[in-house]
């Protein structure tokens, strides 16, 4: 008996270690929430709201500062929109081939190479783009310095093609065949059959790779850091710009604890964090949406 | 008729146009990195610190820093990953309880590197200081949801036969999870670890604000207390802040053929994996 209730009290803590251990993402989504919103209030109260989302001028250290995050928060946006403007029409015709076309020794090679991409480090794609994109632009459109909004949705677009790649792919493998064989035999011809029969079959999958795109892109910080220029301007396609993440990272290193341009910057996380978790519900209505199928 | 064809004909060259420009950019990338970088990897870089004295740059301390944050996040991530997804796999019994853990694995995913950098700044090194230990912290945070996930994926390739056989006979479920369970998540732990590895690897802007981005040599015993650079944080302060673009190139052809490697051995490993399984 003696050794029985031995057994069942191991059991029972062995549960419950594996039971915390589970719980440390809960806790860390947790812990990150609470932080970004216990450090990113203040500031967004001494400064209001309004003035602080919707101010058009950034001046963290001016004499009279002023902290508006408008250019940010549009740089942001446009930024994204841009690479996903570039970056998913070419993507999403590389899986069609890829999913449809390709025989399965070229669609391995290719997904291997595709890995390869999605493994370079984001400051590789920075140094790149700072040695070659920029004066390439600055050469190209004849102005004098190439970096900004231009050379950072071009190095975005490259960086989510990876993710977009290979969730379409997997999307439209996962179409039945059947779809495809009955569209053959109405007389359609292949590519008619991939376009207007897979792509729609696989529609929800496909919006989750682009919403996958936007996330990678609006929270890419340091290869955006290297392209931009990096001066709060209100954006424009060839102006030196900020980003959300770049305008944490630029200034983070050298604001002092405890004044009000170091808090304001966590207020910008604030701002950067709502917005990833807004692409995340949208991401997940459509992945919800396939499995329902 | 016509424009059936011509319809079919623009797909098919959008198709191949696409298809080759992605091809073509990771060779560009690959062949532009590797030609510039691979010159500039002398044995003086590799072997020694930077000297202001000599005018010399070069990035052991870097490299070491690299190796402690590996080695460090890893002994972090893996109990918590493999833990939590045995704990989804095998104990947790209440639906709404798994589907919270695995939102909030999702929602880790999703978070941008700087985001972690920032909270892992007023988490960790606000209190035990920029050290390499902060910066692992805050990489295991980011990490747990990837180990996770690729255990899970090899825990349902365990045959729920084996765990009632073994129920059957009398073994408890601490027996079942040790002794059937956990061996069969070799593959979810190792290809977990590689993926980890590779995003450590290529991490910068998490470490910034938390390992901090001095070149300093750090011995074994430092990790605790003393900042360092890893090898991306150095390939960005010596391109972005020094204007040493040999030195970055060098670094940028080592981490690329790092990233290679760890590809080329995630490759081989789920290759082995599924063989195995079909015998």
């Amino acid at each position: 008996m003696k050794k029985r209730d031995k057994k069942q009290l191991i059991e029972h803590i062995v549960h419950g270690i594996f039971a915390v251990l589970g719980l440390v993402t809960v806790a860390s989504v947790l812990i990150i929430t609470i932080y970004l919103i216990v450090s990113g209030m203040p500031a967004l109260w001494e400064i209001g709201i309004t003035d602080f989302l919707f101010g058009e001028k950034w001046a963290s250290t001016a004499a009279e500062p002023e902290f508006g995050i408008l250019p940010f928060v549009l740089t942001s946006v446009y930024g994204t929109a841009g690479a996903v403007l570039i970056g998913v029409p070419v993507g999403f015709m590389a899986a069609v081939y890829l999913s449809k076309k390709a025989s399965k020794k070229v669609k391995n090679v290719i997904l291997i190479i595709i890995d390869m991409l999605a493994g370079i480090p984001s400051v590789v794609y920075g140094l790149v783009g700072m040695l070659v994109l920029v004066p390439a632009i600055r050469i190209l459109f004849n102005i004098p310095d190439g970096s900004g909004l231009l050379a950072a949705i071009i190095v975005l677009s490259v960086m989510i093609l990876p993710s977009v790649i290979k969730v379409s792919v997997t999307a439209l493998d996962a179409v039945p065949k059947e779809y495809e064989e009955a569209s053959l035999a109405l007389g359609a011809n292949a590519n008619e059959t991939y376009m207007r029969v897979s792509v729609p079959a696989a529609k929800s999958g496909i919006a989750a790779a682009v919403v996958l795109g936007v996330g990678r892109a609006i929270g890419e910080a340091m290869a955006v850091m290297m392209v931009t220029g990096n001066a709060p301007n209100m954006p424009s396609i060839f102006q030196s710009v900020r980003f959300l993440t770049t305008a944490i990272a630029s200034e983070m290193a050298y604001s002092s604890p405890g004044t009000l341009q170091q808090n304001a910057l966590f207020s910008i996380a604030l701002v950067l964090f709502l917005f990833i978790l807004m692409i995340n519900a949208v991401l997940n209505f459509f992945l919800k949406g396939d499995k329902d199928q | 008729m016509k424009k059936r064809k011509t319809y079919s004909m623009l797909i098919n060259i959008l198709m191949y146009a696409s298809i080759a420009l992605v091809v073509s950019l990771v060779v560009f990338l690959v062949g532009y990195v590797m030609g510039k970088g691979i010159s500039n990897i002398t044995w003086q870089l590799i072997t020694t610190k930077p000297s202001k004295l000599n005018g010399t740059i070069g990035i052991l301390p870097d490299i070491l820093n690299t190796v402690y944050i590996v080695v460090l996040s890893l002994i972090f991530i893996l109990p918590f990953g493999v833990g939590s997804a045995v704990y989804l796999s095998e104990y947790a019994e209440n639906k709404t309880f798994v589907k919270i853990i695995e939102y909030a694995a999702e929602i880790l995913s999703g978070i941008p590197s700087i985001i972690y950098g920032l909270v892992g700044m007023l988490l960790f090194s606000n209190n035990f200081g920029a050290s390499l230990l902060s910066g692992a912290l805050t990489l295991t945070i980011m990490n747990i949801p990837t180990v996770m996930r690729t255990t899970q994926e090899s825990l349902k390739t365990v045959p729920q036969s084996y765990r009632d056989g073994a129920f059957g006979i009398g073994a408890g479920k601490w027996r079942v999870v040790r002794t059937i369970v956990l061996p069969n998540c070799v593959e979810g732990i190792i290809t977990g670890s590689l993926l980890s590895v590779g995003r450590i690897l290529g991490e910068s802007a998490a470490l910034l604000f938390t390992a901090g981005f001095a070149h300093t040599l750090n011995g074994v015993f430092d990790i605790f207390t003393s900042p360092g650079a890893t090898l991306s944080v150095a390939l960005y302060v010596y391109a972005k802040d020094d204007g040493e673009f040999g030195v970055a190139f060098a670094i940028a052809a080592i981490l690329m053929i790092m990233t290679l490697l760890i590809n080329l051995s995630a490759y081989l490993i789920s290759k082995y994996f599924s063989k195995k399984r079909a015998n």
